[in-house]
């Protein structure tokens, strides 16, 4: 079960910045930790940021969901970008292609509880993450 | 664009940062600072990032960046006030910022920076003095 989620393009450095405080906002209004807050936007800045410069832009819809005990936020990732080839190497800590730290993809796996990756060469990425309130 | 500005207190550049730094003013901030250590000698940078709720790889290596180039310059950089979170966040993330110093607040930044520029003149004063000493043997 899930409220209908709010989309926003990510085209620039600006909608990297937008989405961080829309999920900044979320997380309060589903009163996430002050921790699991800074996590999840953490997170939802690295892939954000991702789904710009390796994606070519795409979008994120951010979305509180609810399992029956515990409320939770949804974020979905999407770009229509050239996609992953290799999904293993990708997640491994400190391998980058774009010049950066290699952290982005596997920390931000660290940093929530649900983690899930659609991807494939010239199909683009899909990336859900969620976070549930403890 | 937004720019963070960069204040120079003494010795000191002092940076606070107060937005929410779109990836582009992070570089600008990198360009600025290097600029302003050459044309002011200052031989210090505190970093204040206490207004910042996350720190993302993006930021840190841009911290990190900062703290190398200030070194080539001849300036010693201190990351200053960050929030617990952030430092929880940080680490599980993969960051574990080396080469950084840090120090808990501005003050204790400034602290930290005065004895180690102490120490440094310490060293360079007994060179004065050995050097003062070897004339006045030759005199004699």
């Amino acid at each position: 079960m899930s409220d209908e989620g709010k989309q926003l393009e990510i085209v620039s450095d600006q909608d990297v910045v937008r989405v961080r405080q829309l999920v900044r906002t979320v997380s309060v209004a589903v009163k996430l930790s002050l921790v699991d807050q800074t996590k999840l936007v953490t997170a939802a800045s690295e892939l954000a940021r991702n789904t710009l410069v390796y994606g070519g832009g795409g979008s994120a819809e951010v979305a509180t969901v609810n399992n029956g005990r515990r409320q939770g936020i949804r974020i979905v990732f999407a770009d229509q970008g050239p996609g992953i080839a290799d999904l293993d190497l990708a997640l491994t800590d400190g391998y980058t292609t774009g010049g950066g730290l290699g952290l982005g993809l596997s920390g931000a796996r660290r940093l929530v509880d649900e983690f899930d990756i659609v991807t494939d060469v010239g199909q683009g990425t899909t990336i859900t993450i969620t976070k549930w309130c403890r | 664009m937004e720019r963070v500005p960069v204040l120079k207190i003494g010795d000191i550049l002092l940076v606070s940062i107060q937005i929410d730094m779109e990836d582009q003013v992070a570089l600008q901030l990198q360009e600025d600072l290097a600029d302003r250590i050459v044309s002011t000698g200052c031989h210090g940078v505190i970093i204040d990032i206490s207004a910042l709720d996350i720190v993302d790889s993006f930021v840190g290596r841009t911290l990190a960046t900062i703290a190398s180039i200030s070194r080539v310059l001849d300036a010693e950089t201190v990351v200053v006030g960050m929030r617990p979170a952030v430092a929880i966040t940080l680490v599980e993330l993969g960051l574990s910022l080396p080469g950084i110093r840090t120090a808990l607040n501005v003050e204790l930044g400034m602290d930290l920076l005065a004895r180690q520029r102490a120490e440094e003149y310490g060293d360079e004063d007994d060179e004065d003095e050995d050097e003062a000493d070897t004339p006045a043997v030759t005199a004699s």
